[in-house]
């Protein structure tokens, strides 16, 4: 909490404002959101510079880790590095046969990808609160010439919800194509409309139709966002309390911190575990042709 | 917490992060993992291979073990019973040798006796004329005489 003459007000504003780049509603130009009032005005055209870097970057770290590993996998016996991947590889395959219970060569992949991408993110809340945001800040009133207020710098891309919800709804949108894909328009419209209530008389089944769609559509929807609102909850929460305990005198940060951080590992791992099962579990439904 | 163009940036660079997965690190590595999966199978069950022919060897051993020890109780006891025949054989060759040097023997041995007894008779008979002729000195009459000698001879 150096930032001087700062309230804790502020500091927590500060820290839970993303680096956004956008087009001014006022002249439409394009530019760095000097406050947080700016980038919320700056509506939809706008893309957070640091989520969408650190998401970036860890998602080439894990692609170039795993990758490197892949290139020059050998079936003799394994050494470590390559022992570690190989049980990451081995734990995904195990959940994603569990799970999934059709042939799709996407699914496994797809699951490794998000749980180490989800992972590699969630890690970033265990890096010091004020470490990364204190240097973006030197850096851009250094060489950028901006006022050091106001340069904002999350770290953890997955407190951003554009981050989760981003990847949630990409994984709503594949089940979806697989819904219809694999069950066909009426199919998929049947799912929707004959559920859970149904009738043997027509005249009942059609006004069944509306409440069905109705219950059906909310489940439907709800999937993608409880989906990316859970992570990006349980990660906002906890870095909202790293932000709290940082507002605490230097001597007695460390009482709470640690215990703290030690949790979050727990709450790290878990909710990139469950983010990886949930999207294995709805791809899953979506090749579910039987009738339940 | 301004939902932005973030979420849809964050879309593509995921689809692609998927991409990339699926087509350079899943494959190998699952490859790998399976092909190491194998190996090790193949190799289990070769030591348990390993471990049956070891048996059977062993099983084999000890077949042959026991042939080899019965015929070489039969071995024995065909030379024990082969020593016992030819200790027959040689006794009765031995036996049947012996009676006929005997019998030679006694053959050559009768012959001589014979031969003694006729020169025996020849002395005898000479011996009996001398003595006839000192006695009868005077006038014999050589052919009666011869005659009577003659019969002699025959009756011994």
């Amino acid at each position: 909490m150096a930032a001087g003459a700062q309230t804790s007000s502020e500091y927590i504003k500060h820290h839970l404002t993303n680096l956004t780049f956008g087009k001014d509603p006022s002249d439409g130009v394009w530019k760095l959101a000097e406050t947080a009032q700016d980038a919320q005005e700056m509506g939809f055209y706008a893309i957070h510079l640091d989520s969408m870097g650190w998401s970036i970057g860890l998602g080439f770290i894990f692609i170039f880790l795993f990758s490197f590993v892949a290139k020059k996998a050998s079936t003799g016996v394994p050494a470590g590095l390559q022992n570690a991947i190989e049980m990451i590889i081995e734990f995904i395959d195990t959940n994603v046969k569990d799970t999934f219970s059709h042939t799709n060569k996407l699914i496994a992949p797809m699951a490794l990808t998000a749980f180490m991408w989800v992972l590699l993110m969630n890690l970033m809340d265990l890096v010091p609160v004020d470490w990364v945001p204190q240097l973006a800040t030197f850096i851009g009133a250094n060489f950028f010439g901006m006022d050091p207020h106001h340069v904002y710098f999350k770290i953890v891309p997955t407190t951003d919800p554009n981050v989760t919800m981003g990847m949630s709804l990409s994984v709503f949108f594949l089940a979806l194509f697989y819904s219809i894909k694999n069950k066909g328009v009426g199919g998929f419209v049947g799912e929707l409309t004959l559920h859970p209530f149904s009738s043997k008389n027509i005249f009942i089944k059609l006004i069944l139709i509306p409440i069905n769609l109705f219950l059906e559509g909310v489940a439907l929807l709800a999937k993608p966002i409880s989906h990316g609102l859970r992570l990006f909850g349980n990660l906002y929460a906890g870095e909202m309390i790293f932000i709290l305990i940082a507002l605490l005198p230097l001597y007695a940060q460390w009482t709470l911190s640690v215990p703290w951080a030690i949790f979050h590992i727990l709450v790290i791992v878990l909710q990139a575990f469950i983010f990886m099962v949930l999207m294995v579990v709805y791809m899953n439904m979506a090749h579910d042709t039987g009738e339940h | 917490m301004n939902i932005n163009l973030t979420l849809i940036g964050q879309a593509i660079s995921f689809a692609i992060f998927v991409w990339f997965c699926m087509k350079f690190v899943w494959p190998p590595l699952t490859s790998a993992l399976e092909e190491r999966r194998k190996k090790i199978a193949d190799g289990l069950s070769a030591a348990e291979l390993g471990q049956q022919a070891l048996e059977k060897a062993k099983e084999e051993v000890g077949i042959k073990l026991a042939d080899a020890k019965s015929e070489a109780k039969n071995i024995i006891s065909m030379a024990e019973k082969r020593q016992g025949d030819i200790l027959d054989e040689a006794n009765t060759k031995a036996s049947e040798e012996a009676q006929k040097k005997l019998r030679l023997a006694e053959q050559e041995v009768e012959q001589l006796s014979m031969k003694l007894k006729e020169s025996l008779k020849k002395d005898v008979s000479k011996l009996v004329i001398e003595g006839a002729e000192m006695i009868l000195k005077k006038e014999i009459d050589k052919k009666a005489h011869d005659k009577a000698i003659q019969d002699l001879v025959t009756k011994i």
